[in-house]
């Protein structure tokens, strides 16, 4: 890599109450690409995930030392802006979330809190990022009713939808799919890998067919440690390492 | 086995019959205060303050009680709320890491929240003669807000708690700052802020001691924050203590105003609560 990656991580370490979670951690993560990381439950893989954008403020007890640069800041520096490096990342959490509105609000809420007002941008914004993530055809008509009307795979996208909207650079999901059927799940890592040419996506999963298919590189975490990390089909059919070849084969989950 | 089945039905029947004492005597209280009030309940009751002799059992109403206990209520619960919402934020959204503190807090609310209803009447008049404030609607009105507060800040706290961190999570990774996740969450729990509201305004227009000696009591209806204001349960209090069987009759009768208030507005705070539901997760 030749220009600076968006995310780089330089030797992370963040407890959480007495526990060590995640233990020197250095990592860069590449630009425009799919990476995933994997790990058995409990590895810190959500903790990594969380840690690029601080959503651990709002947690009691966790102390975090190192850094993690978001082009090129630092955004643990003691006077670094929190709500200006949020938006830098769109998050797909768990499950859906929707903002307690109206379809049309839930997308224009991110862009009307940084200052857009004007309706007519707005629309062209909502109608934008809907069609992005699939899902105008399916709610054009309805652009009024309550966004959790929708099924949940639809909440799903509305709420990728809703992070792509005050234009981020970097997409994080966490189990992003976990809570919906297959077919959603389907659409939504399509998304992914369509929206990868916009994007820098990290994705945190527990399922490994997943991973092979939508992901370019993978992390594997194990014990809040990087065990390895490399471009997909290597860690996942060649790995180096004799930990990361037991959790694929299937020996340790 | 059969130490099983017979268990199985000595607690189905200590269960039906709990059941039965309990609605029962909810039946039997509505019924004594709708029988022995009802023979006196005419629009006068309704529409007139008491007129000259009313207490002895001549011409009038209870106007005066009511319009005078719903502005108390209402008074209470609009300065309660104007007070409990932005603790209820404050400890729940602007507090995370000093859970310590934060629980300190709700352990407060929780010891006022026991306190009977008298000590705050008393703490209300105490805070009354501190400012020179004479019985009056202002004084009832400190003092049923008092009383309100801890039970208003433990339910909205509760209620935001119900809120999943997700969505905190989702507004905060769009870039948003802790006030403007504040007001996503106090969307989010609307219907809980009414639920509130009405069922606080219910225990308010209804509680004795906290206007005692705080509100006073007047056959006029109050004009302003400084005249003393009567409020019903009083005037069923007082009215009850009459050897007077006409004006006995009509303590009842008030009673039965107040049931039917109270009543109404359950129905209204469940009726609010489907409607404001709609965008409920």
């Amino acid at each position: 890599m030749t220009k600076t990656p968006h995310i780089s991580v330089q030797h992370l370490d963040v407890h959480i109450g007495a526990q060590h979670i995640l233990k020197d951690i250095n990592i860069n993560i590449p630009d425009k690409k799919v990476t995933s990381i994997i790990g058995p439950s409990g590895c810190g893989k959500t903790t990594l995930l969380k840690s690029f954008n601080r959503l651990w403020d709002n947690t009691a007890d966790v102390k975090i030392t190192g850094k993690v640069l978001v082009d090129g800041e630092d955004i643990y520096a003691p006077d670094a802006e929190v709500t200006h490096i949020r938006k830098k990342m769109g998050l797909l959490s768990q499950r859906p979330y929707p903002l307690p509105m109206s379809i049309y609000d839930n997308v224009a809420y991110g862009p009307r809190i940084h200052g857009i007002r004007k309706k007519q941008v707005l629309d062209q914004l909502v109608e934008e990022q809907l069609k992005a993530t699939g899902l105008w055809n399916e709610v054009k008509d309805r652009l009024n009713a309550s966004a959790t009307r929708l099924s949940i795979g639809q909440q799903q996208r509305l709420c990728l939808a809703r992070g792509l909207a005050v234009g981020p650079e970097i997409i994080l999901g966490d189990e992003s799919t976990s809570a919906l059927d297959p077919v959603s799940t389907a659409i939504i890592e399509d998304l992914f890998i369509s929206l990868k040419e916009k994007y820098s996506i990290v994705l945190v999963t527990h399922i490994l067919r997943q991973a092979r298919r939508v992901s370019d590189y993978i992390i594997f975490v194990y014990m809040g440690k990087i065990i390895e990390f490399g471009p997909t089909e290597e860690v996942l059919l060649n790995p180096k390492e004799e930990l990361t070849k037991e959790y694929v084969k299937g020996y340790i989950s | 086995m059969r130490k099983r089945k017979f268990e199985e039905l000595f607690f189905r029947v200590l269960m039906i019959l709990a059941t039965i004492i309990v609605s029962g005597s909810f039946f039997l209280i509505v019924g004594t205060i709708f029988f022995k009030g009802l023979p006196y309940m005419n629009w006068d009751m309704i529409t007139k303050t008491p007129g000259g002799g009313f207490y002895i059992g001549k011409e009038g109403g209870i106007l005066n009680a009511i319009i005078g206990s719903f502005y108390v209520a209402g008074g209470a619960t609009v300065l309660g709320l104007i007070i409990s919402i932005p603790v209820a934020i404050f400890i729940n959204l602007y507090m995370d890491g000093k859970r310590f503190l934060s629980n300190t807090i709700r352990m407060a609310f929780d010891v006022l929240f026991g306190i009977p209803s008298i000590v705050y009447g008393a703490f209300g008049f105490l805070i009354m003669v501190y400012f020179g404030i004479r019985a009056s609607l202002l004084g009832g009105i400190i003092a049923v807000t008092l009383l309100v507060i801890p039970i208003l800040v433990r339910t909205l706290d509760e209620v935001i708690r119900t809120v999943p961190f997700e969505l905190r999570d989702a507004t905060l990774s769009l870039g948003a700052t802790r006030w403007e996740t504040a007001k996503v969450v106090l969307r989010q729990i609307r219907p809980g802020i009414f639920t509130a509201i009405l069922l606080y305004f219910g225990r308010a227009i209804g509680d004795v001691a906290s206007v005692l000696f705080t509100a006073g009591f007047s056959d006029n209806i109050p004009t302003s924050l400084h005249e003393p204001a009567a409020t019903l349960p009083l005037a069923i209090f007082f009215q009850l203590g009459s050897p007077v069987e006409e004006v006995q009759g009509r303590g009842y009768a008030s009673a039965l105003i107040l049931t039917i208030i109270v009543l109404i507005i359950t129905v209204l705070a469940d009726i609010l609560i489907k409607k404001f539901s709609k965008h409920k997760i």
